[in-house]
């Protein structure tokens, strides 16, 4: 185990606490890099498809794990970067200008959400994003002149200062470079008052504003935020699949997305990418499990019982996600012969109520 | 004109007798235990095919399956309770929510798994008869009708039963503050099992009510999503909220589909409960509880 002795607040903010942490970084950064020369094609689809979910997840995993904001309308904010991403490129813009409007309309939407939201809590918040989801969908569907409806938008390949990105590598290496930028972006974030503002709200709204916090501000910041990083992550799934239409923007989608928060783990951005990383390989895990089934069971349901499981598992037994089993192994190993099971126990709070905060 | 009017608020207030029924079974779970019960539609679709079985398969008479699916289906919903949301009481609101859908996300797919279910539309038959009833200019047809009577049967026996039943009484006791209610005797975790099982029930009895319109499907739970926006308006911790805004939700989108182009009808409930959350943020007969730190 690796003690380090802070001596001062530049220490405390470092984005590597030590070199073993930055060997480990530029070893996986490293590995990244060389991965279009080291795997098929098949799982450098599929490390895109990790790339672009991590980038919305880290999006999600800002308002929901860090501002304690629920949504479940977050598939909105990927059809608006992808539908924005789609008519700029067909109006022959560059993809650095197109990208940037995703990501600007995105958040500029996000606001308008956000604002009504400040008076809601909990549930009601939920709902009214869950409610913003739905109508987003119908108009997209309904605006054929401009979104082409349910036979949807196709997409060219990226052209970039001069290069058109029409290798898988080529756009493996745009995503990842996103990636590692919204990832910088919002370590950035985080360690900023900004961050420590959210993460206040998220512990209790009550507090926050009795230090001076303003929360119209900062609540609808994060939903601006969050909406931006999402509507990039919808700008590159655009690319990625290269066809877009409304049916890929369902409620449906939006649980999905928060599904890669719970399953990573609330709170921590490793969890985001983690949940990504789960989630995309998830349909493959089934796909084989189907062939243990008995005949006579018809395997279509499969795919959704066992993500149903999976969730139910993750918040009863694992409630702290993917990242927060990572740190109980490596804590156990770090402190070896005197690790106690109640180390990570989660406190309950019987009378914490909704109605009462 | 003013018959045609009339004509569209009564069929929508049989739609909406359905959406009223699943928001009750919202409604009566937050209430007890704070829980927003996203598999509520999905209840209400097993409580359907447990109705289809009892009627196809062991050719049952139409109150017989009734009482089958409410019963088989108040036992799914206490297991649950049991299983999956008791270990995750008192966490936030958001944990339980992925909970429930995740447990939708389980119903769904083990229904389209079972030999004979599978995702094919079935119909279930009904005693009422394809006849259509009239009153001066306006037309209601029988199924229509006897949803709204079966409707109006099932609200009037859950008010006795929450005002002279003992139980019903203990239930309100533990929905309005559970550390008082426990204090005073009565075995809060139990009557949260109850409550589930309740609610599971109501919701059988709505999807075989729904069954003669919307066909019996592994989707047709989709429609509890309609049943939000009528738990919202009416104030999601309100019972007579939930019967008022399932109403409400179920005219509108009837007026919505005729007076409004086309695609209106889809999304009028959602506008409404925007509308709505924009004025009053805790709904119609919602409680407004002042802030303590």
């Amino acid at each position: 185990m690796r003690f380090i002795f802070k001596t001062d607040y530049n220490q405390d903010i470092r984005l590597f606490q030590h070199g073993g942490q930055m060997f480990w970084y530029g070893l996986l950064g490293v590995l990244l890099l060389a991965a279009p020369y080291l795997v098929s094609g098949y799982v450098l689809s599929q490390l895109q498809f990790i790339c672009i979910y991590s980038i919305v997840g880290l999006g999600l995993m800002l308002l929901v794990g860090y501002t304690g904001q629920i949504s479940l309308g977050h598939a909105a904010f990927l059809a608006v970067g992808a539908y924005t991403e789609a008519l700029l490129q067909a109006a022959g813009m560059p993809f650095i200008v197109s990208l940037t409007s995703a990501a600007l309309l995105s958040a500029a939407v996000g606001i308008i959400v956000g604002l009504p939201a400040l008076r809601l809590k909990g549930i009601y918040l939920a709902i009214a994003t869950f409610a913003f989801n739905v109508i987003v969908e119908e108009i997209i569907t309904r605006w054929e002149s401009l979104t082409g409806g349910n036979s949807g938008k196709l997409l060219k390949a990226i052209e970039m200062f001069g290069f058109r990105l029409s290798s898988p590598e080529s756009f493996y290496y745009l995503c990842l470079g996103l990636t590692v930028l919204a990832v910088l972006a919002l370590i950035n974030v985080l360690r900023s008052p900004t961050g420590r503002a959210f993460v206040a709200i998220r512990d209790s709204e009550v507090s926050a504003s009795c230090m001076g916090i303003n929360l119209a501000y900062y609540k609808t910041m994060s939903f601006a935020l969050s909406a931006a990083l999402t509507g990039v992550g919808g700008a590159l799934y655009a690319h990625k699949v290269g066809f877009i239409s409304p049916e890929q923007f369902t409620l449906v989608q939006s649980i999905e997305l928060v599904t890669i928060v719970i399953i990573g783990g609330v709170g921590s951005l490793h969890g985001a990418i983690l949940g990504a990383a789960f989630i995309i390989m998830l349909p493959q895990g089934i796909s084989i499990a189907k062939d243990w089934l008995p005949e006579s069971v018809s395997p279509a349901g499969l795919q959704s019982v066992v993500f149903g499981l999976i969730l139910i598992a993750f918040i009863i037994f694992e409630p702290y996600g993917l990242y927060g089993r990572w740190l109980k192994i490596r804590t156990y190993f770090d402190v070896f012969p005197f690790y106690r099971r109640g180390t990570f126990r989660r406190q309950r709070v019987y009378l914490r109520s909704e109605r009462l905060r | 004109m003013f018959s045609q009017f009339l004509q569209l608020t009564l069929a929508g207030v049989a739609q909406g007798c359905v959406y009223a029924l699943v928001a009750l079974g919202f409604v009566l779970i937050y209430k007890a235990t704070e829980t927003v019960n996203f598999a509520q539609g999905d209840l209400m679709m097993l409580g359907a095919f447990f109705g289809l079985t009892a009627s196809t398969v062991l050719g049952w008479p139409y109150w017989a399956t009734i009482l089958f699916a409410i019963v088989v289906m108040a036992a799914v919903g206490m297991l649950i309770e049991r299983i999956v949301i008791r270990p995750v009481l008192g966490y936030p609101t958001f944990t339980v929510v992925m909970i429930t859908i995740g447990v939708g996300y389980v119903l769904r797919g083990v229904v389209t798994m079972v030999p004979g279910w599978g995702t094919e539309t079935y119909s279930l038959k009904t005693p009422f008869g394809e006849g259509v009833i009239r009153f001066g200019g306006v037309v209601l047809a029988s199924e229509q009708l006897a949803t709204i009577v079966l409707t109006a049967a099932l609200c009037l026996a859950l008010y006795l039963f929450f005002r002279f039943a003992r139980l019903g009484v203990a239930m309100q006791a533990t929905s309005q503050n559970q550390l008082a209610a426990y204090y005073m005797g009565i075995p809060v975790q139990r009557v949260n099992m109850l409550i589930w099982g309740l609610a599971a029930g109501v919701a059988a009895f709505g999807g075989i009510l729904l069954a003669p319109v919307a066909f019996v499907h592994s989707n047709m739970g989709f429609i509890g999503l309609k049943a939000f926006p009528a738990a919202v308006v009416g104030g999601f911790g309100s019972v007579p909220g939930a019967v008022v805004g399932g109403l409400i939700i179920g005219v509108v989108e009837a007026l919505a589909g005729f007076y409004l182009p086309e695609g209106f009808k889809d999304v009028a409930a959602y506008v409404v409960v925007l509308v709505v959350l924009l004025f009053m943020p805790s709904g119609i007969f919602g409680e407004t509880v002042r802030k303590k730190v």
